[in-house]
């Protein structure tokens, strides 16, 4: 069974205390303290507490191992009509669409690598010229928010057997140009609906979508699909991932 | 009637109104169900069904969203856990058909029509009213629903065929709001009816009278005084 090493890591949530502090996308709460229902019970900001969150975090790493066990590998998720896709999609990111830095194609390359036999770097013109896999499936935010996307791009399972990865490893870990990092279980990378996306509604993606390549999978919260991809790891080592060093729950399977 | 509790009071090891079991099974639910609602208005507001509707921070719980999360994520295993043991409980040891049933919709109406005239017995804490029985057997039944959508919630793909059942993604939400309102519904009248005799309160903290197995004589015109 897995257990995230730093999950329960006291040191990363003290590394991580002023982003942790800092972050707030809709700026509704910045300075404001935490008064919840449990608050008024027990007469303390309950959730400012670090020993309260660490408690959650140890906690979240148990809900790491429930998702774990209950994954079917091989279930596919529901896919929709074409009429049905939303174009474009919808935009989110931890910043604004505004701030998005276009990448410049020719200089972009994938690193690899980890456990993988072939570790040469992946142009975008060698990977565009790969079997292409296409996806309409709903794709759901942990806010809540939902829509019906249509991605195509290379199988994840058949990418990793083509580089020589080791499908037995724990994690395939993503680094991104805008210093974003995600990290899927195998089980979850292997699964049938699982791609790295080089097109939206068969036009490639564009800038904000995450061009030259994004992972695009049936099975997780949107968070979890890594955009503007630059760089991929198989690990047997949980690297840490962008939200959840920041309190949200690492597995994050839907 | 007072004589007749005093006497069997001092009978040993009679079975109190409530159960430890019981009143264990209802405080944890307590404090599981507003870690809930209030994680829970927190999560909503991150994405709103209604764009009327945003709850006020300092009613909600977490803070930021990750951590309203987390919570939701913590309390569902109290709740869920706790919830299957007194289901298990209810139906096993007999207490859901003893206290519970039958709920007939005329006994019902005449009960409304007492309680709107002041009038509704309650001096024998011993015996719902088929107010009581509906609201509580209902509450039972939209907090298993809830449980249901909220699973939906998780894990809309794992649970495909279930979420099928609730249309989709954002209907099951939608349910899961509903089944929230109606909890908030149940405890504002829960609480308000148990301040109004306060001698209930104390028989979910201390167990209350020794509990009457027979049925009342006749449960439809019970006495008010």
């Amino acid at each position: 069974m897995f257990r995230p090493k730093n999950s329960i890591d006291r040191s990363a949530l003290e590394e991580n205390k002023k982003l942790i502090a800092d972050f707030n996308r809709r700026n509704l709460l910045r300075g404001t303290f935490s008064l919840g229902a449990l608050t008024m019970l027990t007469g303390c900001g309950a959730t400012d507490n670090e020993a309260v969150r660490s408690f959650l975090q140890a906690f979240s790493s148990f809900n790491d191992r429930v998702q774990e066990a209950i994954f079917r590998p091989n279930h596919l998720a529901p896919t929709y009509r074409e009429d049905q896709v939303v174009k474009p999609p919808r935009f989110n990111a931890y910043y604004d669409v505004e701030d998005v830095k276009p990448l410049d194609v020719k200089g972009w390359k994938l690193e690899l690598s980890g456990l993988i036999d072939n570790k040469a770097p992946w142009s975008a013109e060698q990977i565009y010229k790969l079997p292409e896999q296409e996806l309409i499936v709903r794709n759901i935010c942990v806010e809540g928010w939902d829509y019906i996307g249509q991605w195509s791009g290379v199988n994840l399972r058949q990418f990793l057997e083509r580089i020589g990865a080791d499908v037995k490893a724990k994690y395939v870990a993503f680094r991104c140009a805008d210093d974003y990092t995600e990290c899927l279980d195998m089980a979850t990378a292997l699964h049938p609906q699982t791609i790295l996306a080089t097109k939206y509604a068969r036009e490639p993606i564009t800038d904000p979508f995450g061009f030259p390549l994004r992972l695009r999978t049936a099975t997780k919260l949107g968070f979890k699909n890594a955009k503007w991809i630059t760089a991929l790891e198989v690990t047997n080592r949980f690297p840490g991932t962008y939200w959840s060093d920041r309190g949200f729950n690492w597995f994050a399977g839907i | 009637m007072m004589d007749d509790i005093a006497v069997k009071s001092t009978e040993r090891h009679r079975a109190k109104l409530h159960p430890a079991a019981v009143r264990t099974m209802h405080w944890v639910n307590a404090i599981a169900i507003i870690i809930m609602i209030g994680s829970g208005w927190k999560i909503y507001n991150d994405e709103v069904l209604f764009g009327w509707l945003h709850f006020p921070e300092w009613i909600s719980l977490g803070g930021d969203a990750q951590w309203a999360l987390q919570w939701h994520f913590f309390a569902m295993w109290i709740l869920m856990l706790n919830g299957l043991c007194y289901i298990g409980y209810g139906i096993f040891t007999g207490r859901f058909r003893r206290k519970l049933l039958p709920i007939w919709p005329s006994t019902v109406i005449a009960d409304i029509r007492d309680a709107l005239r002041f009038r509704l017995a309650h001096d024998d804490i011993r015996h719902y009213n088929a107010v009581q029985k509906l609201l509580y057997a209902g509450i039972i039944l939209v907090i298993t629903l809830q449980v249901i959508s909220g699973w939906v919630i998780w894990k809309p793909m794992q649970l495909s065929e279930l979420t099928q059942l609730f249309y989709d993604f954002q209907t099951a939400r939608l349910v899961h709001f509903i089944g929230m309102a109606a909890i908030v519904g149940f405890l504002v009248i829960h609480v308000a009816l148990a301040l109004l005799v306060p001698k209930t309160i104390g028989a979910m903290i201390t167990g209350g009278p020794p509990a009457d197995e027979t049925p009342p004589a006749d449960p439809i015109h019970s006495p008010a005084e």
